[in-house]
This record gives C-alpha cells, structure tokens and sequence, in this order.
C-alpha cells in the first residue's frame, strides 16, 4: 500500500477532448429518448449526482474508481426529456468549497478569464455551459453552489425551494440544506431544465408536489410592471463597491421597466454564515461516516484493527477542506458541544427563516449581489478557510430558509462577471424567473 | 484572530473520534485554524431562542416489496469481497 496521496489529476481525466477549463472529470455519451423538450441538447452532470455505468467521483481520490449501479432520479428525468448526457462535471470535493479548488482532480479555469477561479463548487457545470461544451448544465447547492459558480461564470442559476426537486442519487453532504438546480446560459433554458427535474419522487420522502406541472420557461416573459423589488441591506454592507454599483445599475434596469424598488433588513442574517457551517459540517460529519473503503473506495489492506483500517483509509482518500469539516462536524455534535453549537444554529437558522417570511408579506422579491466579490484569481484564497466560508454570505440565508433563488449575470467589474440574486418565497420559482429573464442583459 | 490554537490534543481526540487519522502537519495546522473558525462560532451564542414548527411530516406509505440492486451490483465497487458479501478489514 503506497503510503502518498492518490493523485487522480495525473492519470484519471477521461473529460471531452475540447474540454480546455478542466470542467469535466469524465467523459459521457448517454442519449435520452426520443423527441422530449431537451431533445437535442447536451446536458452536463455535476460529478456527485449518481450516473448508471459511468463513474461518479464528487472529485474525491475517494470515490476515484466508483460507478455507481443506478441513476439519480434527475438523470432519469433528463434522458426521459430527450437530453443528452456528454459528461460529469468537475466539483470541489463532496462540494464543500466555493472555487473548485479543492477537486482531486485539479482547478476548473473560469472561461471568462483563465487566471481566475469558475466558483464552486458546482465550478464544472458553469465553466461547462459558459464555455459552450454543453448546453444546459446540472449542479447542487447547498449554500450557494449553483448560484456562486453562475454568477462568477457569467451564466444563469437556479436554486429550487427545498423538496422541489428529488434528491435521490445524489452523493449526500448536508440533507437538509441541499437541492440540484440547472445552469444555463439563458434564464429560459434554466426553467426549461427547472420544469424536466422538478416534481414529487416517491424515492425522496422530502419532495412535495409543489413542482408538478409547473411551467416555469413560460415565466421568463421579462415583465415586472408593478413586481415590488426589496434590497437586502445587509447583504449590500460586506460587499465590494464596484459590485454594489454593477448591482445597483441592475435594479435601475428594473425600476425602468415598472418595478418598485425598496429596502429590508434582517437582522438575523448576521448570523447565517455561522449557522450554516454548523449545519452542514455536522450533516457532512454524519453522511461522510460511510466512506470506509468496504463497500467503495481505496483498498484498505492496512495493519491493526476495524477502526485502525477505516481511519487509514480515510485519510488517504479525503482532502484537507473535508477533513476539516468532518472534524469540525464531529466537534459541534460532540458531548458538551452540542447546545452550544448544533442547537444554537437550529435557533439562527429558524430565526432568519421568520425574517425572510415577514420580509415576504412586503415584497415580491429580495434581491442582492449573489457574491460579495469578483471571481478571486486560482490559487489566492485556499490557504485561509474562515474568509472562504465568508464569502458565501449572500448565499446560505436562503439554504438556511429553504427557499427558491436565481443568480442572472449583471454586468462586469474589470471583465469580470457580476451576479444578481432574486431571491423568492416558498414555490416563488415563477416569480424569481420572471424578474431574471427581465434583468437579463 | 485567534491568538491561541486548540488544544493539539483535543483536535487528535475529534480525529479519532471521526475515524480520521491526521499526521503531524495537519494536526498543527486544523488546532490553528479550527482557533480562528470556533472562535467565529461563538457569536451563535447571541442567538434567542426561537419557537418554530418543523417543516418536514413523516411520510407513511404501503410496505411493498420492488426490485432492488442484484448481489452483484451491490458489490461491484467494493475493494475487497469474498463468497459474495463485503469484506472489511479485522474487528479486534
């Protein structure tokens, strides 16, 4: 047993031969049936939503080799629709980052500009569809991971409310927060991908019907004559000034168009970024307790006993961010620990769902910058992980409060993509893709 | 910033707590960062107490029997098997 790090980037990358970003972990051509609404389109899936036959790796050296024995019920969707799989899209690993950094299987490039990060951790999916190597992409989102790479890439996403959208096949990281979402490069085709994935799966007891028979392409009509529009204030406050001023010349495009502009703040917000970590980490410390090299993963013929083997293994086969995050997970769960941490974020996070629901009786829509910065340059930010978490800021009130939310590019800073968030209330996905398709540039 | 990293013990006892072997350098660097991060996490403790209903309800539905993964697929990405079932490592 070699003792080093497995380095998957070196040998394993089977991604499409025009894949110039790294977007692509592996390579796939899996054609749907016949003549549905995705009939003729290509369709790329972030790499921890499970694919029948065809490797999924959540760009971890520990599921290097796993190809998973069935579909998620997303894919299933997509084929049935008429879509066509070409490949499953690189990611940071188990989707805890916000840059594909921390893949096993390298950086994703931003296609907008080279020398910077895609976002992440869906960075794949958005670099896939910004560069044009697929036509619709599929990512997850557990605290912004559509909605982040979408806005650093220049493309649309769409966070679903939570249980829209069946989570069945998906790789587990935090239950509770997270949903897949489509990326596009028009909020159109965003809710024409929304429609095909969304609706009750009786293989995920969380979905509710709130997505049948939607018709959410047919939302994207770009009219918000009297939408009543609220800015998040608080969300404007940790925000660079070239992003506040791309954001606010957005809104104006709006007002001109008969929106009403207004101003909330929520107070519980302060403590979003802290309630969220808490969570995820100790979902993530709870669901990543399977990866033990029995029934995948590295071959553990290591010396001692049971639990001696399990953790050699999983020291091989995780990268330092979800280390970090099992161990933190671990901590926040732990004897002693628990009400001050785990039980104190449930509070902050029912909290700021209370605040978004009063700011709902209001406005229509919230709106903010969806990150509070430009795509920082690849290599810049991984060695400090407390600003990463920051950065999600703007994006995790709406995981915590389980509601729907589209990232829709606009405008650049120096060249470099600048996301609009919209965020809407429980099953509001019509009305957050009506106000997009109206900011669409 | 933190001034004082967690106690390199303690983060060895979490380790071993998550099954999780962590070698010298990482143990120094997590005890450092895990300062700086608990620290943040502190300010949950502003937090009020918050009455809220849950969201979720159980699902109930009928007990069938469907068609579920073959032995075989259940074991095809498994490192090591033997006679058809999982093969993990000693238990000591």
């Amino acid at each position: 047993m070699s003792s080093d790090h497995s380095s998957p980037t070196d040998d394993a990358h089977d991604g499409p031969s025009d894949d110039t970003h790294n977007a692509f972990i592996t390579d796939a051509s899996v054609e749907g049936d016949g003549e549905g609404p995705l009939a003729g389109k290509t369709v790329a899936i972030k790499d921890n939503i499970s694919t029948d036959g065809v490797r999924t790796t959540c760009g971890s050296a520990m599921l290097a080799d796993y190809v998973p024995p069935y579909n998620a019920t997303v894919v299933d969707r997509v084929l049935e629709a008429g879509g066509t799989l070409n490949g499953k899209t690189n990611m940071d690993e188990f989707g805890m980052g916000g840059t594909t950094e921390t893949s096993a299987f390298g950086p994703v490039e931003n296609p907008v500009d080279t020398d910077h990060v895609p976002g992440g951790s869906s960075g794949g999916s958005a670099a896939a569809v910004a560069a044009g190597e697929a036509d619709l992409a599929l990512g997850t989102d557990t605290g912004g991971s559509v909605r982040n790479p979408a806005a650093f890439c220049g493309v649309v996403g769409i966070k679903p409310t939570y249980g829209l959208v069946s989570r069945y096949g998906i790789v587990a990281y935090a239950n509770s927060l997270e949903q897949v979402g489509p990326l596009a490069t028009t909020v159109e085709d965003a809710a024409l991908l929304l429609d095909v994935i969304s609706g009750p799966d009786d293989r995920d007891a969380t979905t509710n019907d709130g997505g049948a028979d939607s018709d959410y392409a047919a939302a994207a009509h770009g009219d918000v004559d009297g939408l009543t529009v609220g800015i998040i204030t608080d969300l404007i406050e940790g925000a660079d000034d070239d992003v506040v001023e791309t954001f606010e010349a957005s809104l104006d495009e709006l007002e001109a168009q008969g929106a009403e502009i207004t101003e909330v703040s929520l107070d519980s917000l302060e403590h979003a970024v802290q309630a969220y970590y808490v969570i995820a980490m100790s979902e993530a410390s709870s669901n990543l307790a399977r990866f033990d090299g029995v029934r995948y993963g590295p071959e553990g013929d290591h010396e001692g006993n049971w639990n001696d083997a399990f953790a050699a293994v999983r020291e091989e086969g995780f990268g330092p961010e979800v280390k970090r995050r099992i161990l933190l997970g671990t901590y926040a769960l732990s004897a002693g620990y628990h009400d001050k941490y785990y039980k104190k974020a449930q509070d902050a996070r029912a909290w700021v769902k209370q605040d978004f629901d009063e700011a709902f009786e209001d406005v229509d829509v919230l709106a903010s910058p969806t990150m509070p910065v430009t795509p920082p340059t690849l290599g810049e930010s991984l060695d400090d992980p407390l600003q990463l978490y920051l950065m999600d800021a703007n994006t995790v009130p709406v995981n915590l409060a389980n509601l729907p939310a589209i990232s829709v590019p606009a405008g650049e800073v120096d060249g470099l993509p600048v996301g609009l968030q919209l965020i809407g209330p429980k099953f509001g996905e019509e009305t957050i893709i009506r106000a997009a398709s109206a900011a669409e540039q | 910033m933190s001034d004082s990293p967690v106690d390199p013990e303690e983060v060895r006892h979490v380790a071993d707590l998550a099954r999780v072997d962590l070698d010298d350098a990482e143990l120094a660097e997590f005890s450092e960062q895990f300062a700086d991060i608990l620290d943040y996490f502190e300010a949950l403790d502003e937090v009020p107490e918050i009455d809220s209903e849950p969201e979720l309800v159980n699902v109930m539905r009928p007990d069938e029997v469907h068609d579920g993964l073959t032995q075989e697929e259940a074991l095809r990405n498994a490192p090591e098997t033997e006679d058809g079932f999982f093969k993990g490592p000693t238990v000591s």
